[in-house]
């Protein structure tokens, strides 16, 4: 059995907004193990990003607990998830987020800048195959190559576990394809747990695991039995 | 370099436009806060410096003449350190190459040692030989004004007698600082000069062998300066003492010491106001990048940057606007400070000028800059800090839009949308709108400000020189003389018009307080010299009464019908009870006036008179001069038409110079809050302003939301401005105040109109620009673009 990276126990997320609670997560506990790469599905609302947010130490649960190895998420304050965020999780959000005003180098610098033992920017560019764009701003690059940026960024800290918010979701199905295939070879190559949050369905062959949300509730795991390489999936 | 450090640089250079309009606004108040402390300091320093090397005096007396045997007593009062006497006189002075008489103060030189105090500096050639008669050292601002050097003659009426006088030296003495004639109200240089003579010929000539009458003196650092004045008074009784005084009341130092307060005062006031505004540009301004940067300040905390890096980072920005202003600031400050300074120098007649802006002054400067510039960024930077990195990532809620009793009205008045678009932003942003107003008001302030001064002084001009004192010219006497004299001064050429009048130094009190001073004595119906007060309305002194300038009636806790003490210190000295009949608005010194034949009356004498007010014949002006040269007792002469002259060129000079530096700066104020804020409008707007372009709104329905609401802010403004350039001019007011003169509060509405047209034009001009911007917008893009 893997090494449980990340464990959740009955966790809860409610917004309250005045009027109305909305429970954003209803009680989710999930395991998540070294090494594998992770799909979550679902429709929009259905508590995808919450959790994505918690485990990424970005957010804070209203009840029930987190642990990362064996580091209790909940219990650390905001100091601590920052420390906790630099040193371990990579992010990658579906817009990219990438700073106009620096370029691709400069926005993996970024990391590196702060990240304990980060590989150089360069490098991390080179493994999503940008080595050849290192000084163009964002402005000057397709949605594709940006999001390889923002890939780059990500791993270039050497993060245990890389969190994908929606990495397709702004892309065409054949730049979108691209950006799968780095993130699987960064899974393969380096054992980084991902997880990638996405509602396309079509990209759920590629995971070892798929969990299925809806209504802030898990309602479903399985475990792809046979997986397809992202350059055979359709959208 | 770090990646974020370079964010940083580039933001900085993306937004260099808004960051310059901040940085001109900081650099105002950075500049005037170094001037005016530069100057100031430099003023204040120069003057103790050349009162202490020059043992400038502390209290003065004048007599009419008190034997030597005297001074034994006068140096034996408790607290005097030194003491000086002199014989003073005055003269007619006739220059080569000058049809119009000039004036001369003479001041004995003493015949066995250099003088004790208010020791002159020697300028050039020598001091002039105690046992020479001709041989004299004049001020080195009159011999420059007429082109003397070290030989030069000129020839002087001294007490009636026509001497030539040579020029061995040339000195500036710290008791004429600021130079200006008895009786007169501007610096004529080239009319009046100060003589020093040695002491014998002086004596001989002004009938004071073994006399003084008028003493300096020197007092010590623990003594009391009103226990010596009233000792001196005391002793002086006799020989016709005149009042003693101090400082205060010395011409040349009440002139410089309104001057560094004014200086003073205005580096207290007027920078703060630039900070204030440039804190809350900055405020603005980074709100808006605050607001724009929200995905990648929730990326950089995701990215694990803690909330003090991100903190900093954004009031690094500001720091960054802050070095800009404060650089410009520096500059723009040393090289007007110096200018100040060169102004002085003319203005004042200081031998040398101790000016250094210190350096504490810009590290005050620089640091208050900073300050306040962070303390502008701090709500956005710390707003940045708190962000919570999951809510950052998303797209900001919309702004809540509530609809209120505005909105019903609006609805009422079926507005077009744009229009409701503006108004509602402005409602929406009450706090913003109220800040941008106040901001573009100080705009206008500051016109209303600088133009208030110039109709004030035209005012005055117009009051004190055409209305209350309409002659041509005053002839004064050193003693009083008969009044039939007058048919002697109608027979001089080219004379009119001739009318007497009669100044009598007095004390005037009233229980505790007393205010020495010259009561102005005129017969009712006089139509050269009148008393005009604030109302236009000429007043006049009945018999037995006494009009009261506001001023001095507030300094002396008096009002009408009360009965004021009046010790005259000429003539047979007597006091005299008289009647507050009533108060003038005045803006020159702190005149009392009394009826001359009631006077004449009470003093059981022959009618006398002091000056003779005429008006003349401009044709024979240079045949009046030639004979008035020869009369004697004639101790001065002002013609009244030079001093309107250099009075209205100083006032125009200096309003010219003030009314542009005060609208450069409203202009800058304007920009740096207009531009500002129409940025940040088109910026929260593109998406808005795009949407009713791809709705088929035209270019300039779509300008009209941009420049709507900037004209809307500017227009609400102007009132605001009007209150504060109100109250500014009220305060200016009570600020230059003085015994010397006073200010009135004259607010002309075309004042509020410039005013309003400066800033309402830079406010468009500003709009526009950005404006511009709009033409370039490229709708798909923006429309593409995540909120």
């Amino acid at each position: 059995m893997a090494e449980v990276i990340f464990r959740t126990e009955d966790i809860t997320k409610v917004y309250d907004t005045g009027e109305v609670k909305v429970y954003a997560l209803a009680g989710v506990s999930l395991e998540l193990y070294a090494g594998e790469l992770a799909v979550l599905l679902g429709p929009s609302g259905s508590g995808k990003s919450t959790l994505l947010n918690i485990l990424g130490g970005l957010d804070h649960v209203t009840d029930g607990r987190v642990w990362f190895r064996d580091l209790e998420l909940t219990d650390l304050n905001d100091r601590g998830l920052t420390r906790f965020r630099r040193d371990h999780v990579g992010f990658v959000f579906q817009f990219y987020n990438l700073v106009p005003s620096l370029t691709a180098q400069e926005n993996v610098q970024l990391v590196t800048d702060v990240a304990p033992d980060p590989m150089p920017a360069a490098e991390a560019l080179d493994l999503v195959g940008l080595g050849h764009r290192l000084d163009h701003f964002p402005s000057e690059m397709s949605g594709g190559e940006q999001q390889r940026v923002a890939i780059a960024r990500a791993i270039a800290k050497r993060p245990e576990v890389l969190l994908c918010d929606e990495p397709t979701g702004a892309l065409d199905s054949k730049t979108g394809v691209q950006v799968l295939e780095v993130l699987k070879t960064i899974n393969d190559q380096f054992g980084t747990t991902t997880a990638v949050i996405t509602h396309n369905a079509a990209i759920q062959q590629m995971a070892h695991r798929v969990i299925q949300f809806q209504d802030g509730k898990i309602n479903e795991v399985h475990v792809n039995e046979t997986r397809i390489a992202p350059h055979e999936i359709v959208w | 370099m770090q990646a974020l450090d370079k964010k940083l640089f580039r933001d900085f250079r993306r937004l260099w436009v808004q960051a310059v309009a901040i940085a001109l606004v900081l650099s105002c108040g950075v500049a005037l806060l170094l001037t005016s402390f530069g100057m100031y300091q430099a003023l204040d320093d120069t003057r103790a410096a050349y009162y202490e090397r020059n043992r400038f005096g502390d209290v003065w007396l004048d007599t009419r003449r008190a034997p030597e045997t005297l001074l034994p007593e006068l140096r034996a009062i408790e607290g005097v350190y030194a003491i000086e006497p002199r014989v003073v006189g005055a003269a007619i002075l006739d220059i080569e190459g000058r049809s119009e008489s000039a004036v001369g103060q003479i001041l004995s030189w003493p015949e066995d040692d250099d003088p004790l105090l208010n020791v002159p500096l020697l300028r050039s050639g020598a001091y002039p030989a105690p046992t020479s008669t001709r041989d004299v050292m004049v001020n080195e601002p009159f011999a420059e004004a007429n082109g003397f050097e070290i030989g030069s003659v000129f020839h002087a009426n001294l007490n009636g007698q026509r001497r030539e006088l040579r020029i061995v030296g040339t000195a500036l003495s710290p008791e004429y600082i600021y130079t200006i004639s008895p009786g007169g109200m501007m610096p004529d240089n080239e009319g009046f000069g100060i003589i020093w003579m040695p002491e014998r010929a002086v004596a001989a000539a002004f009938d004071m062998e073994g006399a003084f009458n008028n003493l300096s003196v020197r007092i010590t650092q623990d003594a009391s300066e009103e226990e010596v004045i009233d000792e001196l008074d005391r002793l002086a009784e006799p020989y016709g003492g005149l009042g003693a005084y101090g400082r205060a009341q010395q011409i040349s130092d009440s002139f410089v010491t309104s001057e560094i307060a004014q200086l003073r005062g205005m580096a207290m006031v007027v920078p703060p106001i630039f900070f204030a505004i440039a804190a809350f540009l900055v405020s603005m301004v980074m709100g808006r990048i605050v607001a724009l940067e929200r995905s990648e300040i929730g990326l950089l905390k995701a990215i694990g940057y803690s909330d003090l890096e991100i903190c900093l980072h954004y009031l690094l920005l500001a720091g960054f606007i802050a070095v800009v202003g404060i650089a410009i600031g520096w500059g723009a400050g040393t090289w007007l400070a110096r200018g100040m300074a060169v102004q002085y120098a003319e203005f004042f007649d200081f031998p040398y000028l101790l000016f250094r802006v210190p350096g504490w002054v810009y590290a005050i400067s620089g640091l208050a800059a900073l300050v306040t510039t962070m303390l502008g960024a701090a709500r956005a930077a710390l707003a940045a800090a708190r962000l919570a990195p999951a809510i950052a990532m998303q797209p900001p809620a919309p702004p809540r839009f509530k609809r209120s009793v505005i909105d019903v009205a609006m609805a009422r008045l079926r507005l077009s949308q744009p229009t409701v678009m503006i108004l509602r932003s402005f409602f929406r942003w009450p706090g913003r709108s109220a800040m941008t107003c106040l901001g573009l008001g100080f705009a206008v302030a500051s016109v209303v400000a600088a133009s208030f001064v110039n109709d004030a002084l035209e005012n005055i001009v117009d009051v004190a020189f055409y209305q209350s004192n309409r002659q041509d010219a005053m002839l004064l006497f050193t003693e009083n003389v008969p009044e039939t004299t007058i048919a002697e001064v109608r027979r001089l050429p080219g004379v009119l018009q001739a009318e007497p009048q009669q100044y009598l130094p007095a004390i005037l009190r009233n229980g505790p307080l007393e205010k020495s001073l010259a009561v102005e004595a005129r017969r009712p119906g006089t139509d050269l010299s009148r008393v005009i007060g604030a109302d236009g309305e000429v007043s006049t002194a009945e018999p037995g009464g006494m009009l009261l300038s506001e001023r001095l009636a507030s300094q002396l806790h008096l009002g009408i019908g009360d009965t004021v003490e009046v010790e005259f210190l000429s003539g047979r000295r007597e006091t005299h009870e008289m009647v507050v009949t009533g108060l003038v608005e005045q803006y020159f010194g702190l005149g009392a006036y009394a009826d001359l034949d009631y006077l004449n009356q009470v003093f059981r004498q022959s009618p006398q008179m002091s000056v003779v007010n005429v008006t003349l014949d401009d044709n024979e002006l240079d045949a009046l001069h030639a004979r008035l040269k020869d009369i004697p007792r004639l101790s001065g002469l002002i013609m009244m038409n030079d001093t309107r002259r250099s009075f209205q060129d100083t006032i125009r000079e200096n309003v010219v110079v003030m009314n542009t530096v005060y609208i450069v700066i409203a202009v800058l104020i304007t920009v740096g809050v207009a531009y500002n804020g129409a940025r940040i409008q088109l910026s929260e707007r593109a998406r808005e302003l795009a949407s009713l372009r791809i709705l088929g709104f035209s270019r300039g329905e779509v300008s009209y939301v941009l420049v709507g609401e900037t004209m809307l802010l500017a227009l609400v403004a102007q009132p605001i401005g009007w209150l504060i350039g109100a109250g500014i001019a009220q305060a200016m007011v009570g600020a230059f105040s003085s015994d010397i003169y006073s200010m009135p509060l004259i607010l002309n509405p075309d004042i509020f109109s410039r005013a309003s047209l400066v800033v309402l034009a830079a406010a468009l001009a500003s709009a526009l620009i950005v404006r511009r911007r709009l033409d370039n917008l490229n709708l798909v893009s923006v429309m593409k673009t995540r909120e």
